[in-house]
């Protein structure tokens, strides 16, 4: 080690007690969400604020898992989420592929009008898109909340795959073309098995984004059966008293499944989230 | 909708030089790379480019929802309209207050956290997880978690009253203008400070220790060494960073809604629960259109003159 960073002992305990004195701050929030959902409405905003509910209750969570239509939120979120992103990934990743191996009239113009899509903000489409959804039959459907959620993930996936595409050798492709193989076999059978990381990196990306979409849920869905997660959660919060138990047991439901994905795949999070942003 | 999705946007317009690409006989160029585009391209410009047009049609017209009445063209009355308008005015005031107050902290804490992590240790990946936690947890919980923290027998009102003595803990954080922004801004900040800090990160494990070491050598302290070594090392992340957070500043919807509703009497609106508003709730399709293309416009001059700097900012230290 360089004598740069060899610490003296003091300096790593202190920024150690830095750090967990950040992170504890940080998760003050979630732990006070967690506690409040085992409590009781009557102890929900009592004083002093209690950190340990006492009494604690699971009646929160009896009361949002066997209301029927939870169940049902929690399905619609799940199709809507993974049919979104496997749709996005594999048309993004389409696209990505024709950008990164082939030269075609058009080619720049098209991918500067693709790049569009990253710099416009979804809010301010929000209007335009909800006439078109009218129009196309989409209002108060599953499938009207997909397709826009593809259409949304298009630019960046296809950004960020075909970056990672073209870094894969082209004589890799050469030799492939040699034997024969036709575009659609190289990209299926080489190109996607050698793009792992970026797969995964894009997967989880539009999946989270999916599951926490709630503009433009809350833009074209009315019908009570079709709504989602964010949507279901925000309806807890009730015209005059807030359910705050219900809201924060339906909360961590519903948050749960992300934080797993995440903790699961931070790896390709980090790399997907700094490959854009600082290679360069 | 996809929060993060500018996250690589400025890099996106600066590599559009393309890729290598295979030699392969002219007869295949033809069709096949088309083939490989279409159904993006098709869902794409139907979905997101039709209707950007669209959004600025719509914004020329008095636009009338029912069906069989027609709307009238009414040139930039709908813009003159918004030029009049106080709550237009307010919802920009508050959309900069918003991005003032909650940009600096976002960059400043998430780059010193990202310092403290940046020695490795056991522990860093575990810090590197629990800051970034927040960035991954939906609005619409974040939202109505703050709600909950900051209600007037909340726990923000108990640690600032009784724990730290600051005031006597009976603010009514949500029920006034300014009080409720620092509070939406809380969130931002909370929210998105584990999102710099990654990116900072990465950028730090790129600052070369040879340079380190060598302002060691000339005796440089801490202090210096960040501000020549450090700081223009990382100074395209940086500009990245900041231009990223402005954006996002302008784009503040979801908190607002869940945490405010824009009240009381419209006093915490921002430009996008303003545009939604007249959208979806007075249905003024042609006003609420106008509003979404003069905060597009907002978003773009901001964009363009802060990547003029970062380009500028790139080549200086070459």
């Amino acid at each position: 080690m360089s004598t740069l960073h060899r610490t003296r002992p003091m300096a790593a305990v202190l920024r150690h007690v830095l750090l967990t004195v950040g992170a504890a701050i940080m998760l003050t929030p979630f732990v006070y969400m967690v506690s409040t959902s085992f409590k009781s409405q009557a102890y929900v905003l009592a004083i002093p604020p209690q950190f340990v509910p006492d009494p604690a209750t699971v009646d929160n969570y009896v009361q949002v898992l066997t209301t029927q239509s939870f169940a049902a939120y929690f399905r619609n979120s799940v199709v809507v989420s993974t049919t979104a992103t496997v749709i996005s990934v594999l048309l993004s990743s389409m696209m990505a592929y024709a950008f990164a191996r082939f030269r075609f009239p058009g080619r720049e113009v098209l991918f500067r009008l693709v790049l569009l899509g990253l710099m416009v903000p979804a809010m301010m489409l929000i209007i335009p898109q909800f006439i078109l959804a009218k129009q196309l039959a989409l209002i108060d459907s599953l499938q009207g909340l997909i397709v826009f959620y593809v259409a949304a993930s298009i630019s960046l996936n296809t950004f960020l795959l075909r970056g990672f595409f073209a870094s894969i050798p082209a004589e890799l492709e050469d030799a492939m073309q040699v034997d024969g193989a036709n575009a659609w076999t190289r990209y299926w059978r080489l190109v996607l098995p050698l793009s792992t990381p970026a797969l995964a990196t894009t997967t989880i990306f539009t999946f989270l984004a999916t599951w926490d979409e709630f503009a433009w849920a809350l833009t074209i869905i009315n019908d009570p059966g079709k709504r989602t997660l964010p949507l279901a959660i925000q309806l807890f919060q009730g015209q005059n008293a807030t359910q705050w138990g219900l809201v924060f047991a339906a909360s961590v439901v519903a948050v749960l499944p992300v934080i797993l994905v995440f903790l699961i795949f931070q790896r390709y999070f980090v790399q997907g989230l700094t490959s854009g942003a600082v290679k360069g | 909708m996809l929060d993060r999705t500018q996250s690589v946007a400025v890099r996106a317009t600066e590599s559009v030089s393309v890729a290598r690409t295979v030699r392969r006989p002219r007869r295949a160029i033809h069709v096949t790379p088309y083939l490989f585009l279409a159904p993006a391209l098709v869902l794409f410009c139907g979905l997101i480019v039709y209707p950007m047009m669209r959004a600025f049609q719509m914004s020329l017209y008095d636009w009338k929802v029912l069906a069989g009445a027609t709307s009238t063209f009414i040139g930039l009355d709908n813009y003159s309209r918004a030029m009049a308008d106080p709550t237009f005015w307010r919802g920009l005031a508050n959309s900069g207050f918003y991005m003032a107050l909650s940009v600096p902290p976002q960059i400043v804490i998430g780059l010193l956290i990202a310092m403290l992590l940046k020695a490795k240790s056991p522990a860093q990946p575990v810090y590197r997880v629990l800051f970034y936690l927040p960035v991954v947890t939906s609005w619409v919980v974040v939202s109505l978690l703050f709600k909950y923290l900051f209600a007037d027998n909340g726990l923000i009102n108990y640690v600032s009253g009784d724990l730290l003595h600051l005031g006597d803990g009976s603010t009514s954080w949500l029920s006034s203008r300014w009080t409720a922004l620092i509070a939406i801004c809380a969130l931002g900040v909370w929210k998105g400070i584990g999102w710099s800090m990654m990116i900072f990160l990465a950028a730090l494990q790129g600052v070369p220790k040879s340079l380190e070491e060598a302002a060691v050598m000339d005796g440089a302290n801490r202090w210096q060494r960040f501000r020549v070594v450090t700081l223009p090392a990382i100074r395209p992340a940086l500009a990245f960073v900041v231009v990223m957070l402005v954006i996002g500043g302008f784009n503040v919807f979801t908190s607002v809604l869940l945490m405010t509703a824009g009240g009381p009497g419209g006093q915490t609106e921002v430009l996008l629960t303003y545009m939604y508003r007249q959208a979806f709730t007075n249905l003024d399709f042609g006003y609420g259109s106008a509003i979404a293309v003069l905060l597009t416009v907002v978003v773009f001059v901001l964009s363009l003159v802060q990547m003029r700097l970062f380009k500028s900012g790139g080549e200086d230290e070459r």
